[in-house]
C-alpha cells in the first residue's frame, strides 16, 4: 500500500487525466493522508490542469507542423 | 549587432503554437490563422537579413505576425466602405427608446477581462512549453491540448505508456515551476 513520494508525484500527473487505476488512485489517497509535502504538489498539479482549462490552448498537430517545416525548409 | 540570433530551423517546433495561439484569439478561423503563422515565417525568412538581433526570436516573429493579421484585415475589408465604422443605436424594438446607457458595459460582467487574462494565461503557458525539451513538449501538448489518447501518443512516438507518463509528469513539474511566479 505504502509508495514512494516520486511514486505518488508521478500518480498524481496520471491522475490529472483521469487515467490512474482504481488501485493507483487508492495508494495515492492514502500516501496523501501522511505526507504533506505530496499534498501540496498534488494541489498545485491540479491547479496547473485548471489553468490549462482556463487558457484555452490550441495547438497545431504534428502534420501541421511536418508541412510548415517543409515549406520553411523549401524557402531556405 | 544584438545578442541574438535567428535559427529559422527550430522555429516550428519553438514558436508556431504559440504564434497559433496569439493568431487564433484574432482572427475568425484556425485556417486562416494557420496561414498567417506559415506567412510569417516565410516573412521572417525573407527579411532575416534586417534582423539586428536586438530582440528576442519569438519578439521579433510576433511583431511579423502582427502586421501580417493587420494585413488580413485589410485584405477582407478591401471593397472601399467595409472598412467604415458604422454606429448604430439599438435597434431591438423591445428595448424603450435608444438610450446609449443601456449599451454601456455592466461593470459587473467580467468577462472582458477574464477574456484577455485568459489570452496572456495562454500565451505564458506556450512560452514555457517552448521551454521544455522538445519530447517532453511534443508529449504534453499532444496529451493535454490535443487531448490524445495515450495509445495513439505510444503510437506516435513509439514509446512504452509508463514513458508517456514519466515525460508528462517531468514536463508538469516544469511547467508548474515556470508559471509558479505569475499563476499560482
Amino acid at each position: 500500500m505504502k509508495i514512494s513520494c516520486e511514486k505518488a508525484a508521478q500518480l498524481c500527473s496520471k491522475v490529472q487525466y483521469k487515467e490512474a487505476r482504481f488501485w493507483e488512485v487508492l495508494q495515492l489517497r492514502f500516501h496523501l493522508l501522511y505526507c504533506q509535502a505530496c499534498a501540496k504538489f498534488s494541489k498545485r498539479n491540479t491547479t496547473l490542469t485548471a489553468l490549462c482549462k482556463r487558457a484555452r490552448l490550441t495547438a497545431l498537430t504534428k502534420n501541421q507542423k511536418e508541412m510548415m517545416k517543409k515549406v520553411v525548409e523549401e524557402h531556405l | 549587432m544584438g545578442a541574438h540570433k535567428l535559427h529559422p530551423r527550430t522555429w516550428v517546433d519553438r514558436y508556431a503554437d504559440y504564434l497559433f495561439n496569439y493568431t487564433v484569439a484574432r482572427v475568425s478561423s484556425a485556417d486562416v490563422a494557420m496561414d498567417l503563422v506559415q506567412e510569417t515565417f516565410l516573412a521572417g525568412l525573407k527579411s532575416a537579413e534586417n534582423y539586428k538581433g536586438d530582440a528576442a526570436e519569438r519578439t521579433w516573429l510576433t511583431a511579423i505576425l502582427k502586421r501580417k493579421i493587420i494585413d488580413h484585415y485589410r485584405k477582407i475589408n478591401s471593397p472601399k466602405g467595409k472598412a467604415e465604422v458604422r454606429m448604430r443605436y439599438n435597434t431591438h424594438t423591445d428595448a424603450e427608446g435608444a438610450w446609449l446607457e443601456e449599451q454601456v458595459a455592466d461593470p459587473f460582467n467580467k468577462d472582458g477581462s477574464s477574456a484577455l487574462e485568459n489570452e496572456e494565461l495562454g500565451l505564458a503557458i506556450q512560452e514555457c512549453i517552448a521551454r521544455l525539451p522538445k519530447k517532453q513538449a511534443l508529449v504534453f501538448t499532444m496529451k493535454t491540448i490535443q487531448s490524445m489518447s495515450t495509445e495513439a501518443i505510444c503510437n506516435t512516438m513509439g514509446i512504452h505508456p509508463s514513458n508517456v507518463w514519466v515525460t508528462i509528469h517531468r514536463a508538469r513539474v516544469s511547467l508548474m515551476q515556470c508559471l509558479h511566479k505569475n499563476w499560482f
